[in-house]
């Protein structure tokens, strides 16, 4: 029987197995930032065992850091000191840190991909669940909990347990107005929050074949949401172009015999999986969050279904939705394009393409935050800063921001945010606030009519 | 780590889905940076009210139900990694999470605090809640050697699973970091064939 992609890169990285127990998981590439790692370092200190591969970290500051005025010391004390922190533990252990203002500073998921760490038929941990990012180059990528950020500190390994093989198939071709997120929202809308829980899944079809590097990257971001530890998709030529003459890539000879270790990757045609999931891009429309779940999607066209279970009313109560409700017409206050889900440069050119020649609505604040500060110059090299400033937009500098709110961007209570983040959680984006998870596009075409609209008539 | 023997308590019944890391401790109490104090914030938004007063709908705040077992609802844990939201558990005081289903991430961060989740079925789930609501003074009994979680006085048990690495864990109070310690020297020659076979 065949291999499945998972396997051939599980397989290689595996030291040992315990009897009757975890295997041995040897990690290529361990980025940490500032929130998870201080009490993993903490804990190798007060052990005495020292960081045994630290050339394979990398460190960046993202989840805790102002979107504006980055230059200027932060006035959050706590923050300030859990930077300092980060900073300080860096330099102890010859980290490789990109702090606040550095150039290749970013969201950790933007930025280790744009400068090259990332690569097919790696292992790659980060202490956030949304390392599951990575997996675009078919690279096994999972976010793991603070004591296994010790673990691979001491060890450069885990104790893992195999997870099982799940794939998703989606052929056909996309409609017009459709992108990587509402692919990834409407396949978690169908199979759930909890369908990939114990799995890891594997993206194949036309669908993401055809897609470029960094709409794979927000579909695989998305995994987590449906439970799976990690998502996949088969390295390709797409994959080898991007990768090729980035800072950290290999290059000249080493680079090609890369290339053909990693031609050898994709899941053979016999191999079998515990579960298959199958869909037809005809039937994806721009999707919409209601629920305080990124499983409770719909298209745009649809309506808020019926359910009497108890949760699902919570839900929607917290959303102050209606069962059969539409959410075409509602008006929204906020905006939010960003997030390490779409705040890479396509997501911004998406924007920017709608926005051009159009006004904000008044009644609507918009912040767009860049993934890192490379997408950062980037927009205003190719002139999208001038088209969001003309159009009333305020672009700010790199960070998590109101994705996960543990900055200042803060969402208010009781207000509606439509954002191209990864969690409608309840408080998410600030105490009391709701947010409807969208493309960019939708985001984009939200902030200029103040109030959500079918885009898709536009479009077509 | 602590040692897990076997636990008899009252249990708190928490029955809602899909509780997410971010409700056990909303990211704005991340900035700390030691592992102590988070249970002070745990489930924050839901145990208050915004103006700081104590949301007495919610079950943490009902003083007849008290105990180290939270038995939760389906989905527990799911979201983000934050192995803040297994700290804030046990700070609370909480020695074991009884659910039909955990998120995978948030299920290896309590194991490796000692904090045990014990899957059960979901008919099971649904006579734990039912029984405590009954009678908030029932005890429940948690036996970790024996994989057996019981309402004696009711004769109501179950066995559950847990992977026999992670048991002989959590019954010794040993972590990964001491397995993984004694295995250096299988990791550095792995680390050698890896590299030459790789290039």
């Amino acid at each position: 029987m065949g291999k499945t992609l998972f396997d051939k890169v599980w397989d290689s990285h595996v030291v040992d197995t315990i009897e009757n127990g975890p295997q041995i998981l040897y990690i290529d590439k361990h980025l940490i930032h500032e929130v998870t790692s201080p009490q993993a370092f903490k804990e190798l200190e007060e052990r005495n065992i020292p960081i045994f591969r630290p050339d394979q970290i990398v460190a960046t500051a993202d989840h805790n850091t102002p979107t504006t005025n980055q230059h200027l010391p932060i006035k959050d004390e706590l923050s300030r000191k859990q930077l300092e922190q980060l900073s300080e533990n860096c330099k102890k252990n010859n980290i490789t840190l990109y702090q606040l203002g550095h150039k290749n500073n970013g969201i950790v998921h933007v930025m280790a991909p744009e400068l090259g760490f990332t690569q097919p038929g790696m292992t790659i941990v980060c202490g956030d669940s949304h390392t599951s990012t990575h997996g675009a180059f078919g690279s096994i990528a999972f976010g793991i909990g603070t004591s296994q950020v010790a673990q691979v500190f001491a060890s450069q390994c885990l104790l893992l347990t195999k997870p099982k093989s799940l794939r998703v198939t989606v052929n056909g071709k996309l409609k017009n107005g459709v992108l990587p997120k509402d692919v990834i929202l409407y396949i978690i809308s169908k199979i759930g929050t909890n369908a990939g829980t114990g799995y890891f899944c594997e993206y194949a079809g036309e669908v993401f074949e055809n897609m470029s590097m960094e709409g794979r990257m927000t579909v695989c971001n998305m995994s987590i949401e449906m439970g799976a530890r990690g998502g996949m998709i088969a390295p390709d030529e797409i994959t080898f172009e991007y990768v090729k003459g980035r800072e950290f890539a290999p290059k000249g000879e080493d680079f090609k015999k890369k290339v053909s270790y990693w031609k050898t990757l994709p899941t053979d045609a016999d191999a079998l999986f515990d579960k298959e999931y199958h869909f037809d891009a005809k039937d994806i429309e721009p999707m919409l969050t209601y629920g305080t779940n990124p499983g409770m999607g719909i298209k745009i066209s649809e309506y808020i279904p019926e359910s009497s279970d108890a949760s699902f009313e919570k839900s929607l109560a917290y959303m102050n939705f209606k069962k059969g409700d539409s959410l075409i017409g509602k008006p929204i206050n906020f905006v939010f394009i960003g997030s390490c889900t779409n705040s890479r440069i396509e997501d911004f050119r998406v924007a920017a393409n709608y926005i051009k020649g159009k006004q904000k609505a008044n009644n609507v604040t918009a912040w767009l935050v860049p993934g890192s500060k490379q997408v950062e110059t980037q927009i205003i090299k190719e002139g999208l800063k001038t088209i969001f400033n003309d159009a009333g937009f305020e672009l700010r500098q790199p960070g998590c921001s109101a994705c996960l709110a543990m900055n200042e961007d803060k969402i208010p209570q009781n207000e509606y945010c439509v954002s191209t983040s990864n969690r409608n959680f309840e408080g998410r984006q600030g105490q009391g606030s709701r947010t409807i998870l969208a493309s960019p596009l939708m985001a984009a075409a939200t902030a200029i009519e103040g109030k959500i609209i079918d885009i898709t008539k536009q479009l077509n | 780590m602590e040692k897990f023997k076997i636990v008899n308590s009252t249990a708190i019944p928490l029955e809602i889905e899909n509780v997410d890391t971010d409700q056990i401790i909303p990211a704005r109490f991340l900035k700390a940076t030691d592992r102590k104090g988070f249970g002070e914030n745990a489930f924050r938004d839901w145990r208050y009210h915004d103006n700081g007063t104590e949301n007495t709908d919610f079950i943490l705040n009902n003083s007849n139900y008290s105990g180290t077992i939270l038995v939760a609802g389906n989905n527990f844990g799911c979201g983000s990694s934050r192995e803040h939201a297994a700290w804030a558990l046990t700070d609370f005081g909480f020695k074991v999470i009884v659910s039909s289903f955990f998120a995978d991430i948030f299920k290896g961060n309590a194991l490796n605090n000692g904090l045990l989740p014990v899957q059960v079925s979901e008919g099971f789930l649904k006579t734990l809640h039912k029984e405590i609501k009954n009678n908030p003074d029932i005890e429940l009994t948690i036996d970790l050697e024996s994989q057996i979680i019981a309402i004696k006085s009711l004769q109501l048990s179950e066995n559950f699973e847990i992977d026999t690495y992670k048991k002989t864990c959590m019954i010794n109070g040993y972590d990964d970091i001491d397995y993984l310690l004694s295995k250096k020297k299988s990791i550095v020659t792995f680390e050698t064939t890896y590299k030459l076979h790789k290039n």
